[in-house]
């Protein structure tokens, strides 16, 4: 058996929370063409899950609200563009009152260039939600410790990146995110951000984790629809070939062909 | 008097948070607010008064990744 997760020890399901998601795809909502192509991509993705986040109340404000309403998806509110303890607590406080929902996408920024989280702020954040009732599902690097030190906070899920947010530079560390998810064999892992391509959601897949959260790669595909349907079919294939058990690597060719029965012409 | 909403400052009669959102149109039900820097429960919109120069950040559901 391949290093198992959550997925595998549960009879194929991951419970994010006690919720078990029906697809493994969660998509971002911004920077698309239109509303229209939004919804028309959550559908294309099969997504149960989108992220949102809150802004100050303005013009578009309604509107948003209009469409999730007719989207009828699981909300994961973000506290993206907090820098600090305090930013990140306060927006989730918010986010929980307007979206009536435990669910926190919890990000503190570090660097604003890489938009690599804080992790010393991540966890302390993370302790103060988990105690107020919140379901935390922090965005964080693929450092074991901070890992350990979320889920001393009670995290019951970790959201390891890929790259940098928007960069699509895939799985940067693919070895780092292995040994993460060989040692939470039982934690349910989501990659988010730093995904360009559907390759690299299945990849991600194969290698065991349990979901994929992505936005730019769709939203700024030319054709998002398109993208999206893409995506959904990697990730579906990523993970169903983990299930299946990828064979074992080789340094050198192993003939697939028999070698019995081989005729001698000579 | 004047107090900054969201950034930006607006003269106002209200005195409270709630007579304000009333008189700026926006629905309590469909935003969260921070008063002061401050998480502002909606059931506190009544009894929060308003002082000149107080900061009031009121958001709604945007899009987000």
């Amino acid at each position: 058996m391949p290093s198992g997760s959550a997925l595998a020890d549960a009879g194929g399901l991951t419970m994010f929370y006690g919720f078990v998601p029906r697809s493994r795809f969660l998509l971002g909502t911004a920077g698309y063409p239109s509303p229209d192509i939004l919804q028309q991509a959550i559908c294309a993705a099969d997504a149960e899950i989108i992220t949102v986040s809150l802004r100050r109340e303005g013009s578009q404000g309604g509107a948003f609200r209009e469409l999730l309403s007719q989207l009828n998806r699981r909300v994961l509110p973000n506290t993206a563009g907090c820098h600090s303890v305090k930013e990140a607590v306060t927006t989730a406080w918010m986010a929980r009152e307007l979206f009536d929902t435990r669910w926190i996408k919890l990000e503190v920024i570090g660097n604003a260039d890489t938009l690599q989280p804080d992790p010393f702020a991540l966890v302390e954040a993370a302790r103060i939600l988990c105690a107020d009732g919140f379901q935390v599902f922090p965005y964080t690097t693929e450092d074991l410790v901070v890992g350990e030190k979320l889920l001393e906070a009670g995290c019951e899920v970790l959201m390891p990146w890929g790259a940098p947010i928007g960069s699509g530079q895939g799985l940067r560390n693919i070895e780092g995110l292995r040994s993460l998810r060989a040692w939470f064999k039982d934690v349910p892992l989501i990659i988010d951000a730093g995904i360009g391509a559907p390759s690299q959601a299945a990849q991600a897949m194969e290698l065991g984790f349990d979901a994929i959260l992505l936005n730019t790669a769709v939203a700024k595909a030319q054709d998002p629809v398109l993208m999206a349907g893409a995506f959904a079919g990697a990730i579906r294939a990523g993970q169903e070939a983990y299930q299946a058990g990828l064979m074992e690597r080789r340094d050198m060719a192993a003939a697939s062909t028999p070698v019995f029965g081989l005729a001698q012409f000579s | 008097m004047q107090i900054e909403l969201n950034g930006q400052l607006v003269e106002t009669d209200a005195q409270n948070v709630a007579a304000l959102l009333h008189e700026r149109q926006i629905d309590a039900a469909c935003v969260a607010s921070a008063f002061n820097g401050q998480f502002l429960p909606r059931s506190q919109y009544e009894s929060q008064r308003l002082e000149a120069g107080c900061r009031l950040e009121v958001l709604s559901p945007m899009q987000g990744g």
